[in-house]
């Protein structure tokens, strides 16, 4: 098996599979920020490009928390969420509400106006070259898979964000509260005609999918420098997943994200030059076949 | 009738007239310094705010000897254009020396137009060696490094301990490309053999397994890395996550004081790096941080901030030995007789500059120290091996420049 591999692709296939695992790995990144996005989308017809500023402040409030509190990890992994979930009212309330009757295309505005801000103020207070963080003893060390040397830590981003996509589906589609906000999604006057209060829903909404940029951003913050620009460059292409998913399918949002980590690995195998462009040429080929998106509805 | 054109033209017959005396004296006695570097980008805590920093160390240092000195800044945003453009405004708004810009294309770019206006350019901000070059200008100082001199410190310090196979993870543009050329010359002139090379797309890639995970299925002894800041960062983070530095020689070629804070000593722990300057290296250096470091954000200046300072006092003796009225008429003999002159600063000691306008001084190759050995904030080297200037840095008859005459 592992030889014909070798000879069709002329890879040796230890370098395959490693690859192939580490593609899943940063597909678990994706999928949880497209996961987020889904979620706002979804509710708010908000294209949120903060997002990836979140994603930021995630990992600076855990390196925060843990150099002015000392809270470890798994503090941080509850608190920075919360924290950073709790800006994202106060963002929506003061501002994001204000546009929801216009074009989407002023909320996009808006958010990533506010997402260079953010970026700005962390490069200004701490600097550009990024900030250490260890990984936490308990998940140190590694797995000799035979193929590859597998970093726990690693394998527990995998798992961890699975856990999470998993979790998020089901509170929106097997739950009472995600029945709301589904309804929410397709008819909002009706639904607060049934005494639900849609605005807090909506603000807790937008709260929560900024929880979910900041807890990878916890995640994250161990295996890359904790810098301001370390949101920047990953959003671009969770955006492209985003629209290869179709915006606001959830499950959509988790199954690309996986599926492209997987292919960009493939890609730096056999042509790594190209692995930064060949998600964009999947979500043009898409777009043209599929405008909706793989998993949109039309 | 008073009209605008009259208003106009009496403003221009008036500056036409013989200035007073005095006037003119004080405009002569005024020197303009402008830091241009890369305020608000990723090479902004190794050059940026703290480049300012130090040259202002350097005009209070060098104190009122019968003329003004006055200090600009700018950020390039590490364009071209905006820097040239910036270039441009400055030196006809009457600033005399351009000091710092890093990013080598921006470098290159102001080279030119230093030389066309007849001006001062002091880089410490750059890597390419083709600044003393194929581009060599007589209106250059290239003061802290260059690409060469990090080639040959890291490169060569690591194919003499064993390490004469290597793999390159390089950073997919020029300055990638051109530090992994200047490497891969040092590592076959020793009887070393590269055995290949992964180039990443830049600034788009964050992260660095895969590129790791095709270094360690090289089978090569050296993982060599062609990038810098944030990108350095992150391959040795996934390099140590996944094992390789178990099976591999790390070699960072530009790597600098800010860059291991930001890594950490645990995973940064036994490196080799090369830089010109360390805030902790002799009682001249040490003084010299005590001095900015409440200026600097409670930092010790890292290299090319250093090399602002010793640009920038050196340009003011140089200026203040011609007198300052020719010291802006020319800047062509400005620089010249910065050459004549021997250099001497607490930063980088003494030392000369070359007919190229490479300035040459000591370059160390340090080991990044373990936690248990640093005792400090900001105590992270061990001086590993030091190389006097004329051995540091690429030969005069090497680098193809037209003002050295063979």
């Amino acid at each position: 098996m592992l030889e014909f591999f070798e000879t069709i692709t002329g890879i040796p296939a230890p370098l395959l599979f490693g690859q192939l695992l580490l593609g899943l790995i940063n597909g678990a990144f994706y999928a949880m920020l497209s996961l987020g996005l889904a979620v706002i989308f979804g509710l708010l017809n908000i294209i949120n490009f903060t997002h990836g500023s979140q994603f930021m402040m995630g990992a600076f409030v855990a390196w925060m928390l843990l150099a002015w509190a000392g809270i470890g990890y798994w503090g941080a992994l509850v608190l920075a969420p919360l924290i950073v979930g709790a800006t994202g009212v106060v963002i929506e309330r003061l501002m994001i509400s204000r546009l929801y009757k216009l074009d989407h295309l002023y909320g996009l505005l808006l958010t990533f106006g506010i997402g260079l801000m953010i970026e700005g103020y962390f490069r200004n207070e701490f600097g550009s070259s990024g900030l250490p963080y260890r990984i936490p003893a308990e998940l140190s060390g590694a797995w000799d898979l035979g193929f590859m040397f597998m970093p726990v830590y690693r394998g527990w981003v995998v798992v961890f964000a699975l856990a999470t996509c998993l979790a998020t589906w089901l509170v929106i589609e097997k739950t009472r509260l995600g029945a709301y906000l589904r309804a929410a999604t397709e008819n909002a006057p009706l639904v607060q005609a049934f005494g639900v209060n849609v605005p807090r829903m909506i603000t807790l909404t937008y709260g929560a999918g900024v929880g979910l940029a900041a807890l990878a951003g916890v995640l994250a913050a161990p295996i890359y420098s904790v810098n301001p620009q370390m949101g920047t460059n990953l959003i671009i292409v969770v955006f492209a997943v985003v629209v290869i998913g179709g915006m606001g399918s959830i499950l959509g949002s988790v199954i690309t994200g996986f599926s492209l980590g997987v292919i960009e690995g493939l890609t730096k195998v056999f042509w790594p030059e190209a692995s930064a462009v060949v998600i964009f040429v999947i979500m043009a080929i898409v777009l043209l076949a599929r405008p909706a998106g793989l998993f949109g509805r039309a | 009738m008073l009209n605008r054109r009259s208003v106009l033209a009496a403003g221009t017959a008036a500056a036409l007239l013989p200035a007073p005396l005095s006037r003119a004296r004080a405009q002569a006695a005024t020197i303009r310094l402008g830091v241009m570097s890369d305020m608000s980008g990723p090479y902004r805590d190794a050059t940026g705010p703290g480049s300012v920093v130090m040259t202002q160390a350097a005009i209070a240092e060098f104190g009122n000897r019968g003329f003004a000195v006055e200090l600009l800044q700018a950020d390039h945003q590490n364009k071209p254009d905006v820097g040239a453009n910036l270039a441009r405004q400055w030196f006809d708004q009457g600033v005399d020396a351009i000091l710092d810009v890093p990013t080598s294309s921006v470098a290159l770019a102001i080279n030119q137009i230093a030389r066309e206006k007849n001006k001062v350019f002091l880089n410490s901000g750059a890597a390419t060696s083709d600044l003393t070059g194929a581009q060599c200008s007589p209106n250059t100082v290239h003061w802290t490094y260059d690409t060469w001199m990090l080639a040959k410190g890291t490169g060569a310090a690591i194919v003499r301990t064993g390490g004469d196979s290597w793999y390159f993870i390089t950073a997919d543009y020029a300055f990638g490309h051109a530090l992994q050329r200047d490497t891969t010359r040092f590592v076959e002139a020793a009887g070393g053999r590269v055995l290949g090379a992964a180039r990443y797309p830049f600034p788009a890639t964050t992260d660095f397994s895969a590129f790791v995970l095709q270094a360690q299925s090289s089978r090569a002894k050296v993982l060599g890395m062609a990038n810098a800041s944030t990108d350095t960062v992150n391959t040795i983070k996934a390099a140590r996550e996944f094992g390789l530095h178990r099976s591999m020689k790390l070699a960072a070629l530009l790597m600098g004081l800010v860059d291991v804070h930001a890594l950490g000593l645990e995973s940064g722990q036994g490196l080799l790096l090369t830089e010109s300057f360390y805030w902790d290296l002799n009682d001249r250096t040490r003084a010299l941080t005590a001095r900015v470091r409440r200026a600097n954000q409670d930092r010790p200046p890292a290299m090319v901030q250093a090399g602002c300072y010793g640009a920038a006092l050196h340009y003011l003796k140089a200026v203040a030995d011609m007198g300052a009225a020719a010291a802006k008429a020319d800047g062509r003999a400005a620089v010249a007789r910065m050459k004549a002159m021997p250099t001497d600063d607490d930063a980088f000691g003494p030392g000369s500059i070359r007919a190229d306008g490479r300035k040459l001084h000591p370059v160390f190759l340090f080991e990044v120290k373990s936690p248990a050995e640093s005792r400090g904030p900001w105590d992270y080297y061990k001086v590993a091996a030091t190389t006097p200037g004329e051995d540091a840095f690429r030969p005069l008859t090497e680098g193809g420049c037209s003002l050295v005459r063979s």
